[in-house]
């Protein structure tokens, strides 16, 4: 691999930064929400993945399959809360959900 | 060769990305995160991790993505007129914080050499296996209950009542 370590990493930043701009431009969709999370923790991955290249040790890649458990947990535990708010509300606006404010 | 390639795929991530976090329906956003996973998987291939991809495509294209076109198709959301489009107004602290993360990626990069690349040819199935099992045994059983936590998660919250 002949690609220098800060051009992953840099690819990596640029990624997550785009998934926090999903996330932050999208606040009022729970679906697109979720989607930016996604994004971000790839983004991570790539980061662990590319610092297993440049040292050579399977840690990185590791992490990076735990992450990929961690994503799979998580993103069920929230779709089934989408579809239990959908089914409360009808909607997966997060401005519908304000009765707990204070 | 390799080095064409990963800019190649790099390109491909990113414009897949952006198409995806700007699209006017989720289900078009989903398909372009699955084209954005899998660049993503052939650069993880690149740098050595051949496991890591296959995973990548298994579990990210192949699972997580259909659980969210699933959950999309079920509920109906794909309307275009149910998916209220941000505003340009909604789209400028995004766009502050990109520019801040990418910045100071780019300062960090421009002020320090890259390091060479030590000779490393890819870390095989076996290695990892080892390393997983052996060392990391206990995360493996951590994960496993972690797992069966969101199931019962999920059960209880997706009930009938």
């Amino acid at each position: 691999m002949t690609v220098p370590l800060y051009h992953v990493l840099i690819l990596a930043a640029t990624l997550f930064s785009l998934g926090l701009a999903c996330v932050v431009a999208w606040r009022a969709n729970v679906i697109m929400m979720l989607i930016g999370i996604e994004i971000m923790l790839n983004a991570v991955m790539l980061t662990f993945v590319g610092g297993s290249a440049q040292w050579g040790i399977a840690d990185g890649q590791l992490f990076a399959l735990m992450l990929m458990a961690l994503t799979s947990a998580e993103v069920s535990l929230a779709l089934a809360m989408v579809v239990y708010l959908h089914r409360r509300k009808r909607s997966v606006n997060t401005d519908d959900f304000d009765s707990m404010n204070g | 060769m390799e080095a064409i390639l990963f800019y190649l795929l790099a390109a491909v991530t990113l414009i897949g990305t952006l198409c995806a976090i700007t699209a006017r329906q989720a289900v078009r956003a989903i398909v372009y995160l699955v084209t954005s996973f899998f660049a993503l998987a052939l650069i993880f291939y690149l740098l050595g991790a051949p496991l890591v991809a296959a995973f990548e495509v298994i579990i990210y294209a192949g699972a997580i993505m259909v659980l969210f076109l699933f959950v999309i198709m079920m509920l109906e959301l794909a309307h275009p007129e149910k998916l209220a489009k941000p505003r340009l107004s909604e789209w400028w602290p995004a766009l502050i914080l990109m520019l801040v993360v990418i910045g100071s990626v780019a300062v960090l990069a421009a002020a320090r050499q890259p390091a060479p690349p030590a000779a490393f040819h890819g870390i095989t199935v076996r290695e990892f296996s080892v390393t997983l099992f052996k060392r990391y045994g206990v995360a493996v059983e951590v994960i496993s209950m972690q797992l069966l936590f969101a199931l019962v998660g999920a059960l209880y919250l997706g009930r009938r009542r």
